[in-house]
């Protein structure tokens, strides 16, 4: 009678080992793939997490940037997959080339134009639901789960870097989230620098004669940015709104 | 004097009245389908584009906005002013309010980029952005407004209808200040940035408010055969004419202060001189039509006693506030930013170049089908509830009438 009941007792307990050792590996399995999961959205591939010990800005040389060259527009456009509609009224544009004429010494220069990715930006001031947000690096974003398109930050821009998207998008890069219905600027190409690269208008220009822009971390005093700032005057736009711009020219 | 005025719901020809809801019920679709065609297809079929972000659509809204906020004046000067002659018409005064406003959100709301995504506008808050603020503002107001007219209906209420007066007239103010400061902080455009676009706005809400309020009096007695006496409303006219000098008072500031500054004299020669139809907007529609015109009807001893011609200051004042929002909303879009002071400068984005902007159908219709939602509550809820007096004429409203043996 012992006997008898002991063996199934042995069963039971041999099931019960497996269940628990089973339950025990789809746990440990669930936590590894989570805690990797988090790894991956936590920290970038080569840079860690986004730190505000990081300043990620430009320095555009107005003295080297060539009048009609529009390889850092291209570049752009190219990188985030930006086409054209043939509305120039509502398609959108990143970045574009400014010609700025003095009209009574007739010097002229060219400059790229784009999100000025300020310390203190007005569209992140005006959005009311928080969708305009500035990362810790630096970085001027616009979160596409929570733009409702009321274009108030389009409103409030300075430097006019924000489009709306007016019609239905096609063939979207998986990297660039975008929709109808939203606005949108330049990111700064955040998804290379979170993979370590340089934004694709800077990496056009430095390919070119031209090297007008300079990408670099103007936190750190060691960066060729920094060293290019300290050495040569450079202004930002607008500068009297005191917005701390993460993009400064030099030659205006 | 208050116990002397009956209300009642409309009672008059019901085909009539029910002909008159289908109608503004179609009109109301046709704004609600022109929203959907919007959505649908994108913006890129409205006037609107990355120059112009706000066009037709958003003048209708804060017009509606403006207004509703300036039709509970009628009310707040009876319950906080303690003036018995608008007493009859403060129940009217409310519900005004109330659909105006619910027609201005729906506007602004069927214009977003993603009106779906509503309930994260209703849910998330950056409460640095005076766009958060105002849908507190905006739906605060309407809660204040409902209980504020529970409290004049019901007759055990009634001692509470100061106190709610008092509440809702301070937050009519602030809900106005709000939508000036949506212009006022805007530190980018040359033709905003400025402390006066709160009280202008404040003042614009009490002179749009107050034409309004008469019309919708004017056409809703009149519908129900109910009479009207001169004596109330050339009241409401003089109070009009106060509200629309107000307005033309803050405009002066407005362009004074920016003509003593060099650096906005840009933005004033092409509003006032050589903006084409915003120059023209602005001093016929805003300055004559809206300005002067309804001040000579509601003040000149000629035009003295006439009924006709307050309504006609009414319809001036509509006119010329719509081309006054017109100046500002898409006048002030339209001038170029100036990113490089004292430099010509062009690009691919129209830099440096004046914006254009061509309103299209949908975009009107939407705005229009606005209105006729704020026409569809009035008119329900005149139907519904005891809101229009059974009479103002000259023996109910009148002291000296009163007064004679």
């Amino acid at each position: 009678m012992m006997n008898k009941n002991k063996e199934p007792h042995e069963n039971t307990n041999t099931a019960r080992r497996k269940f628990l050792a089973g339950i025990a590996g789809a746990a440990g399995l669930s936590i590894a793939s989570g805690v990797t999961l988090f790894s991956f959205a936590e920290a970038n591939d080569k840079t860690g997490p986004v730190s505000s010990k990081v300043r990620w800005g430009m320095l555009i040389d107005t003295l080297k940037c060539a009048d009609g060259c529009n390889d850092c527009v291209s570049a752009c456009f190219k990188e985030n997959g930006i086409g054209s509609t043939g509305r120039p009224d509502t398609d959108p544009q990143w970045i574009r080339k400014i010609e700025v004429r003095n009209p009574k010494t007739e010097r002229q220069i060219s400059l790229p134009m784009m999100c000025q990715h300020c310390a203190d930006p007005p569209c992140v001031d005006v959005c009311p639901t928080g969708a305009s947000f500035k990362r810790a690096d630096g970085i001027v974003l616009v979160d596409k789960h929570t733009c409702i398109g009321c274009r108030y930050c389009m409103m409030a821009c300075p430097f006019q870097a924000r489009s709306f998207v007016h019609e239905d998008l096609t063939d979207q890069k998986t990297d660039i989230p975008r929709g109808k219905g939203t606005v949108e600027s330049c990111t700064l190409c955040v998804h290379r620098i979170d993979k370590g690269g340089t934004p694709a208008c800077a990496e056009a220009c430095s390919d070119t004669a031209g090297k007008a822009i300079l990408f670099g971390d103007l936190n750190d005093p060691n960066s060729e940015i920094t060293r290019r700032v300290e050495k040569f005057a450079s202004t930002q736009i607008r500068a009297d709104l005191g917005l701390d711009a993460g993009i400064r020219y030099r030659g205006i | 004097m208050a116990t002397k005025f009956i209300y009642r719901q409309l009672q008059g020809n019901e085909t009539k009245y029910y002909l008159f809801l289908c109608l503004i019920g179609i009109i109301a679709s046709i704004g609600g389908f022109s929203a959907y065609y919007m959505e649908t297809n994108g913006h890129h079929v409205t006037g609107m584009n990355n120059h112009i972000v706000w066009g037709i659509p958003h003048i209708f809204a804060i017009f509606l906005i403006l207004t509703a906020s300036g039709a509970l004046n009628v009310a707040s000067i009876s319950s906080v002013f303690g003036k018995a002659i608008y007493t009859p018409l403060a129940r009217l005064s409310g519900l005004l309010a109330i659909a105006l406003l619910i027609g201005g959100l729906l506007v602004l709301v069927l214009d977003l980029g993603r009106p779906d995504r509503l309930i994260v506008a209703m849910t998330t808050y950056n409460f640095k952005s005076i766009f958060a603020w105002n849908i507190f503002l905006y739906t605060g107001f309407l809660a204040v407004v409902i209980i504020y007219l529970w409290m004049m209906l019901e007759k055990r209420m009634n001692h509470f209808t100061k106190t709610l007066g008092v509440v809702a007239f301070i937050w009519r103010l602030a809900l106005t200040t709000g939508t000036g400061s949506i212009f006022g902080f805007l530190v980018a455009r040359q033709s905003y940035d400025a402390a006066v676009f709160a009280p202008l706005f404040i003042a614009i809400s009490f002179s749009l408010g107050l034409a309004v309020f008469i019309l919708v009096l004017a056409a809703a007695l009149s519908a129900d055969d109910r009479p009207l006496g001169v004596y109330i409303v050339t009241k409401l006219g003089r109070l009009l004419s106060i509200f629309v000098a107000a307005v033309l008072y803050f405009v002066l500031v407005q362009h004074l202060t920016n003509l003593y500054a060099t650096e906005h004299h840009g933005v004033e020669r092409f509003i006032l001189l050589e903006g084409g139809i915003y120059t023209g907007l602005f001093w016929i529609g805003q300055i004559i039509i809206g300005g002067f015109l309804p001040l000579l009807l509601l003040l000149h001893p000629r035009f003295n006693g006439k009924k006709f011609n307050v309504y006609s200051a009414a319809v001036c004042v509509i006119f010329g506030g719509l081309a006054q929002l017109y100046v500002i909303i898409i006048g002030g879009q339209a001038y170029p930013l100036v990113l490089f002071p004292g430099m010509e400068i062009t690009s691919s984005f129209f830099d440096g170049a004046v914006r254009s902007y061509i309103p299209s159908l949908p975009e009107v219709l939407l705005g229009i089908g606005g209105i006729s939602v704020a026409i569809l509550i009035t008119a329900i809820g005149l139907k519904a509830l005891r809101f229009l007096p059974t009479s103002l004429e000259d023996s109910v409203t009148d002291p000296n009438v009163n007064k004679a043996p």
